[in-house]
């Protein structure tokens, strides 16, 4: 529980950090630390510098405009939970930040930094999935944008060359969106999440997307599922979520779930999420 | 007496908030951890990482070579200075070095230590050791050990038998000497009814919130070692601390500054608190070690883990006729200071509240590669209360009786007491159907029952749970500890009138401070805040046991009790000097002491105490001052009992479990603080739900603990409960003047069968009549989902 030896900065902009960490040699950013300060004081991470960018100005926040939301790289899941704008507008993003951890964890713990070390069982990237959500970075050669779906690449692999910095999560809110997951019962994390964004229209779900995390190497969409969704009312929906878990295969086994338990979990919570977001 | 001072309350059985509280919530408590020496160095160790091996070489060079580094040990080097750990058991053990020598039978167990100057240094100078291994094979099944296959773990000790099988019972002569075994044989033969089940008390890891620490300071000019340690009997350590460094007792100084919650797991001494003072002599320096998480996990005992088989014979009515218990304790590597004794509890209560005809318990202990088991909140009680409940529960599904009424058929009853069991114990006293109907009333079992089968009818699944207990606690008679079962008290009234006194029981949660405070300022008439508590320093508190086994309140409660009778009375004869009255007129009465039917001549308790010290005259024949202590010895332990109800609900589609009421009905005999008494419960039924629910320390074929963190290890929260429902009745002990038995680990026996009698309640439909613990939701998952019974 005692981390090697490091440096520490602060930086003062996004520039800055990417400036500080360019200058680092093998050093890492840090925001809210919680998934990072764990692996360091297991020695598994060993940086031999933190750029801290949880204080940067104008990183943290949620905003709308022009019909899409912006959050911050460094806002907290707690500010996630409690924004009434999410709560309006996109109540599952709320309402998956609720779910996370504990409160020391969502008062630490950064929605850009969920994203960045992409746990397999984490929460945010079935979420952002289920939003097709831009990914924004900015890096030594420049800014650039990226679709979640191209983001979360494989067990904790994402698109986020080195010395890139995630700026921000932007997305068009979706009112009828709900999460559902199953708690590992030590860490809170998902044995199996499930968001659901729907586009609905007289009862009917036009068009769905659906992520699901924890039950694979890194979070994925469920596109038949989302086919099997599309035209369906409430009373079809049981019937279309039975199959959710089909075409997921290399389910992931642990000490708290097998893989057969984790793939019967898939349909259940798939409905639970779809039934949340039809609700709304 | 002026009539306008305010009447002191009476302050036993009043809800007084700790006082201990206010400086721990604020973060001003004083832990092993914050203290300080001038020249103090830090320790750490290199542990293995492999479950069984034998070490083939250490290559220190590395850490030796980095600067601030001062000294490497290997475990051979420990052994030069350090004998093999005593054991406080009289069972054979195998040699067991502070730091392993030639084999590892544990992962990790410490190879190798460091001093150096600061603790990170200390901590990357181990890593820097190298040490390679022979890996043996090893073994985590206890039943498995038990064929001496695939591995035996201590050559000494074939089969991997660390107490071979040790009968217990009826028809059994206390030395073993013979063994007879109609009466159990001829239970079994008149039952019309036969319950048998193989139960698991599964390895729980203790988890205090503070991690150990040791602080060992040997000063060569005064040839006196101090040390510091985060633990719960600082005599006791001092004792062996002592005899470990061929030191006199006069020679050792122990403390136990804040204490960060023990939960049995810091009874033992463990090789770091002997590490660090023989290491601290030899340097001639201060040395510091204090446990991280991760280390905690490993290094410190874990609890339970007992295999029971279960056997219970029965009438059709319900009358039960014969128990058998097959106990099989799995103690892990090695014997610890108490290991050996736990699972002996188990067999001691195996009746629980029942007066059973005829019973044989057999108790098997195995050593298996696993981190060492001691105490554990409960030690070998809750074991036994799951087994027995259980198994009365199995027996109520069977004959469809009602689970109350199954119990209450076979309590022991009132004129019973004081009980002799066939076990050996003598109940002190006991009133169960006391405790059972107000459990009854308290949790409207009758409405229960409905909304269960309403639910039930809704398609949910929906059990309820009912467990008694009754506990061994206020350990005990001299005879039953090989510390001695005694406790010392010391009160003295300070020149100003304000109380000092001194209690061998060194608290880590109890309480103690504020309880013990309670009972001396109604002894004396005298406001709370002039008592003030002592404890945890063997230079200030001059003798002591410690704090285990519910015993604080019922042994060390009393001794201050029967210390303070000594002073007051002492106190008496001095107001009986001053005030020219008779000794037996003198009465303390709101801060005052005065004479009985004279108002008037009453004189402040501080100028009576400033008399003592300054007697002009001194009275004929009395010395000055005031201070007296006073050893307490029961002559018995003490017995609390109780009831838990509990309605659990199970996640048709998931198996999730969760707990929807939880009432318990605790007799723990006379309450000096009923907030005190409810917080400690509090946290024995978050530790037994833990159990049932939550919590289970998981061990792969390999001997590596899967569960070696938070992140896997499941410590409950707030969050995970209901809001318990608490009542008491109240039965005192006659074994102590204050009539108080002990409350501190009694949530952790009603609640954990109680729970698991309530799901198998929920799953019942599905033909289940038992579940192991804990209730991992994907196994009850199963039992529905192979039955169909995934959706509603
Ligand atoms: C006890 C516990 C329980 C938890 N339970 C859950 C749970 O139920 N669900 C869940 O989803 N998560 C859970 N978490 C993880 C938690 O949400 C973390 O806070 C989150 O995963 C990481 O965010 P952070 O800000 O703490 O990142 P850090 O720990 O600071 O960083 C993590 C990684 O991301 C990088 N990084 C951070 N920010 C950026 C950025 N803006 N751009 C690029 N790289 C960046 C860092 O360099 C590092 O490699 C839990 C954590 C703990 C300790």
């Amino acid at each position: 529980m005692i981390p090697v030896a490091f440096e520490y900065q602060r930086a003062t902009s996004v520039d800055d950090a990417i400036a500080k960490l360019a200058a680092s040699g093998g050093g890492k950013f840090i925001a809210g630390g919680h998934s990072l300060v764990p692996l360091m004081k297991l020695r598994l991470s060993e940086p031999a510098q933190l750029i801290d960018i949880a204080r940067i100005p104008g990183l943290s926040g949620i905003r709308a405009s022009g019909g899409r939301i912006a959050i911050g790289a460094t806002t907290t899941h707690y500010e996630i939970a409690a924004s009434p704008l999410l709560r309006d507008q996109c109540p599952m993003m709320a309402e998956a930040a609720t779910e996370i951890g504990d409160p020391q964890v969502r008062n630490r713990g950064t929605i850009g930094g969920s994203i960045a070390h992409a746990d397999p069982a984490a929460d945010f990237p079935a979420v952002v999935l289920a939003l097709d959500a831009d990914i924004v970075l900015k890096g030594p050669t420049g800014a650039r944008t990226v679709k979640a779906s191209a983001f979360f690449r494989g067990f904790y692999d994402v698109d986020l060359g080195a010395g890139e910095l995630i700026t921000a999560i932007q997305f068009a809110p979706v009112k009828s969106a709900g999460y559902a997951k199953l708690r590992q019962r030590a860490s809170h994390y998902a044995v199996v999440g499930v968001a659901a964004a729907l586009e609905v229209s007289g009862g009917v779900i036009r068009s769905a997307r659906v992520g699901l995390t924890g039950a694979t190497t890194h979070a994925v969409r469920l596109t038949s599922l989302e086919a099997a969704l599309a035209g369906k009312r409430a009373d079809a929906v049981a019937a279309a979520c039975a199959g959710a878990a089909n075409d997921v295969a290399d389910v992931n086994a642990d000490l708290h779930a097998s893989a057969d338990y984790r793939k019967a979990m898939i349909p259940v919570f798939a409905r639970r999420a779809v039934e949340r977001a039809l609700a709304r | 007496m002026s009539t306008s001072a305010p009447v002191l309350p009476k302050l036993i059985g009043e809800r007084v908030k700790r006082r201990e509280d206010p400086r721990l919530i604020r973060g001003l408590g004083t832990y092993v951890d914050d203290l300080k020496v001038t020249g103090m160095r830090h320790l750490a160790f290199k542990r293995c990482d492999i479950a069984h091996g034998t070490i083939t070489s250490i290559d220190t060079s590395a850490a030796a070579k980095m600067t601030g580094v001062e000294a490497v040990y290997t475990g051979a080097d420990i052994a030069k200075i350090l004998a093999p750990m005593p054991i406080g058991t009289p069972f054979p053990s195998p040699p067991h070095h502070a730091v392993a020598v030639d084999v590892v039978r544990y992962a990790g167990e410490p190879v190798a230590l460091v001093v150096a100057s600061d603790r990170y240094l200390a901590r990357d100078a181990a890593d820097a050791i190298v040490v390679t291994y022979d890996p043996l094979p090893a073994v985590v099944d206890p039943e498995a050990a038990m064929t001496g296959q695939p591995t035996v773990i201590h050559k000494d000790f074939p089969h991997n038998l660390a107490v071979a099988l040790v009968p217990s019972g009826t028809g059994v002569a206390p030395d073993y000497s013979s063994i007879d075994n109609s009466a159990v044989d001829k239970a079994f033969a008149d039952a019309e009814v036969v319950i048998s089940q193989r139960m698991v008390n599964h390895r729980l890891v203790p988890n205090a919130m503070e991690p150990r620490g040791v602080l060992a300071h040997w000063e060569p000019g005064k040839d006196t070692m101090t040390i510091w340690s985060s633990t719960q009997n600082p005599h006791i350590l001092k004792t062996m601390i002592a005899a470990m460094n061929g030191l006199g007792q006069h020679q050792v100084r122990a403390i136990a500054p804040e204490v960060g919650g023990g939960f049995g797991a810091k009874i033992n001494i463990y090789a770091e608190e002997y590490v660090c003072s023989v290491v601290s002599k030899q340097l001639g320096l201060p040395i510091k070690w204090v446990e991280d998480r991760s280390e905690a996990f490993v290094a410190t005992t874990h609890g339970r883990d007992i295999i029971g088989y279960i056997d219970l014979a029965a009438r059709k009515d319900g009358k039960v006729l014969g128990l058998k218990m097959r106990l099989i304790a799995d103690i892990g590597a090695y014997n610890m200071l108490l290991t050996a004794a736990i699972p002996t509890l188990t067999m001691l209560m195996a009746n629980g509240t029942y007066d059973i005809p005829a019973i044989r318990t057999t108790l098997t202990e195995v050593f298996t590669n696993k981190t060492p088991t001691d105490a554990y909140r409960g030690a070998g009680r809750p074991e036994a209360t799951y087994f027995v409940e259980r198994a009365m529960d199995m027996l109520a599904r069977e004959l469809k009786m009602d689970p109350a009424e199954v119990r209450r058929k076979n309590f022991i009853k009132p004129n019973q007491f004081p009980y002799q069991t066939q076990m050996g114990a003598v109940y002190d006293s006991g009133d169960y159907e006391k405790a059972l109907d107000a459990a009854l009333t308290a949790s409207n079992w009758k409405g229960l029952v409905a909304e269960r089968d309403q639910a039930r009818a809704e398609g949910r699944l929906v059990g309820l749970g009912l467990a008694f207990y009754v506990e061994v606690c206020g350990l005990g008679p001299s005879s039953s500890l090989p510390t001695g079962g005694w406790e010392h008290g010391q009160v003295t009234i300070e020149r100003d009138g304000r109380i000092t006194a001194t209690t061998g029981a060194s608290p880590h949660g109890q309480g103690n401070e504020t309880t013990f405070a309670q009972m001396l300022a109604d002894q004396f008439s005298v406001p709370f805040e002039h008592v003030t508590i002592l404890h945890g320093d063997t230079g200030i508190v001059k003798q002591g046991i410690g704090t285990f086994g519910s015993r604080s309140q019922a042994v060390a409660g009393t001794a201050l009790h029967l210390a303070g009778g000594k002073v007051r009375k002492k106190m008496a004869q001095f107001a009986a000097a001053m005030l020219e009255a008779s000794e037996d007129d003198i009465v303390f009465e709101n801060g005052m002491v005065g004479v009985k039917g004279a108002p008037a001549k009453a004189k402040p308790f501080a100028a009576i105490a400033a008399y003592a010290y300054v007697p002009v005259p001194l009275p004929p024949g009395m010395e000055p001052g005031l201070s007296d202590e006073a050893f307490f010895e029961p002559n018995n332990n003490t017995y609390p009992f109780g009831c838990h109800i509990s309605m659990l609900e199970i996640d048709r589609e998931t198996g999730e479990p969760k707990l929807l009421k939880l009432i318990a009905v605790d007799d723990a005999g006379h309450l000096i603080n009923p907030l005190i008494v409810e917080g400690q419960i509090h946290g024995g039924l978050a530790q037994g739900i833990g159990q049932a629910m939550i919590e289970e320390a998981v061990y792969n074929e390999d001997g590596q603990l899967l569960t070696g963190s938070f992140m896997d290890y499941a410590l409950p929260r707030a969050t995970d409960f209901p809001r318990f429902e608490l009542s008491a009745t109240v039965t005192p002990t006659p074994v102590n003047p204050l009539g108080a038995k002990g409350v501190g680990e009694a949530g952790t026996l009603g609640s954990t069968p109680c729970i698991v009698s309530a799901a198998v309640d929920a799953l019942s439909q599905f033909g289940v009549t038992h579940i192991d613990m804990m209730l991992r939701p994907e196994k009850l998952w199963r039992i529905i989902h192979n039955h169909g019974g995934g959706r509603s």
